[in-house]
């Protein structure tokens, strides 16, 4: 389930009751901002995020969640923040996706297909409600640094994109 | 402390935390939600690259002072940002054309500061340009809808771009530290940036019908801490919370 990352399995079902403070449907783990996370002694844990975009605001939040989730599970846990290997939209789950796009964000698109998107010479996206491309940019930045805005012209939707980032 | 390494982060830093707060400057003040809501968040960008830089520099000054103080509690002559970033929001086409003459630079060093010796400038630079990348092709876009948009914008923004050519030279000038870090293979060797810059901006000027000014006569002195009259404005509003309520925190 989770790729790039190296992460004990016993772990697993706390980190996946973090949610992302921006998108709650989704955990941390769909997110991707797990990189690592370890038992390392009787009731001891260390878990080491990265961000997503530099600024993100949800970063503060999701280590406090983690922390929470950890103490009630019975550890202490202590964490890193990493900056490298960047944050790629890829390390989403397929679970994530689906969440997100139920929720009412389009998924990210492929890099090539991403930018077409963006300077609206391709009507790509498809629209979270109706399902149409019929699609147009609004607004390369959304209601956060990784969203950007489309409206639906045949529904008339107005929904979030998240942009691609490699 | 590695003296040369510290004055080398705060001289990408201060860059980027001076035009996040020119930029968050137009929070509620955009001449629309979207584009609003677009500077905001290209600020947002800026300041969560300019946290990791300023931890890097706290981490190697060695004196535990944290990212806020030095964000916060320098006086006017240790800001090391180049002029071209500190100057005023006038109209849109003013502060379209300041934040696409920087993109354009600021993508092209982070391109090569991935290659840096140093571990974690290569690592906030790998992060960070994913992020510039939006922030240029935004920037970009504008200029072209505006140069080559109604009379009265392709006026506004060549009169931008008259204007602030005379501090893009300034990006390219290199300190003492910059020069020993280029040497020790930290740093990026700007000069080598500058002939692709210009003919990258000129393509997008002229895409936008705008043509880039003959003059050679150049401002600066922002990298030696020398700052244009709008320095102080912009540092009063940025210092305001640290100077009334010393080492508040939130």
């Amino acid at each position: 389930m989770i790729e790039h990352a190296d992460i004990d399995g016993e772990l697993i079902p706390i980190l996946d009751q973090v949610a992302d403070p921006e998108i709650p449907v989704l955990t941390v783990l769909d997110m991707g901002v797990i990189r690592y996370a370890k038992i390392t002694g009787v009731g001891e844990a260390i878990v080491k995020i990265t961000p997503t975009y530099s600024g993100c605001p949800a970063m503060d939040v999701i280590a406090d969640d983690i922390t929470d989730a950890f103490t009630k599970a019975g550890f202490k846990v202590s964490i890193e923040l990493l900056l490298a290997p960047a944050w790629s939209t890829d390390w989403i789950t397929e679970r994530g996706r689906s969440a997100m796009e139920a929720y009412g964000i389009a998924p990210p698109l492929e890099a090539e297909a991403d930018i077409a998107a963006l300077l609206g010479n391709q009507k790509i996206i498809k629209c979270t409600l109706c399902g149409s491309t019929n699609t147009k940019l609004v607004s390369q930045f959304g209601s956060t640094a990784c969203k950007a805005l489309f409206k639906c012209e045949d529904c008339q939707e107005p929904f979030d994109y998240f942009k691609c980032l490699k | 402390m590695n003296n040369n390494l510290y004055k080398y982060i705060l001289g990408i830093a201060d860059n980027s935390l001076i035009l996040g707060q020119r930029l968050g400057e137009l929070c509620g003040h955009g001449p629309s939600l979207e584009t609003d809501i677009a500077c905001t968040n290209i600020s947002l960008d800026l300041f969560g690259q300019v946290r990791s830089y300023y931890q890097y520099a706290s981490k190697v000054q060695g004196e535990g002072k944290s990212e806020d103080d030095i964000a916060m509690l320098r006086p006017e002559r240790e800001y090391v940002n180049v002029l071209l970033v500190e100057q005023p929001n006038t109209d849109f086409a003013y502060i379209m054309t300041r934040q696409f003459l920087f993109d354009m630079y600021h993508y092209l060093f982070l391109q090569k500061l991935q290659f840096s010796n140093d571990e974690t400038l290569t690592a906030i630079a790998k992060k960070s340009i994913k992020e510039v990348s939006y922030h240029l092709r935004f920037s970009s876009d504008w200029i072209k809808r505006l140069g080559d948009g109604t009379e009265e914008s392709h006026n506004r923004t060549q009169n931008a771009i008259n204007d602030l050519c005379a501090y893009t030279d300034e990006l390219f000038h290199q300190t003492d530290a910059d020069k020993v870090m280029i040497t020790e293979g930290v740093g990026v060797e700007t000069l080598a940036l500058k002939e692709n810059y210009y003919n990258k901006v000129s393509e997008v000027l002229k895409e936008a019908t705008l043509a880039i000014p003959e003059s050679k006569y150049f401002q600066k002195g922002g990298k030696l801490g020398m700052h244009t009259e709008h320095m102080g404005y912009l540092l009063t509003e940025l210092q305001y919370m640290q100077r009334a309520y010393p080492n508040m925190t939130w």
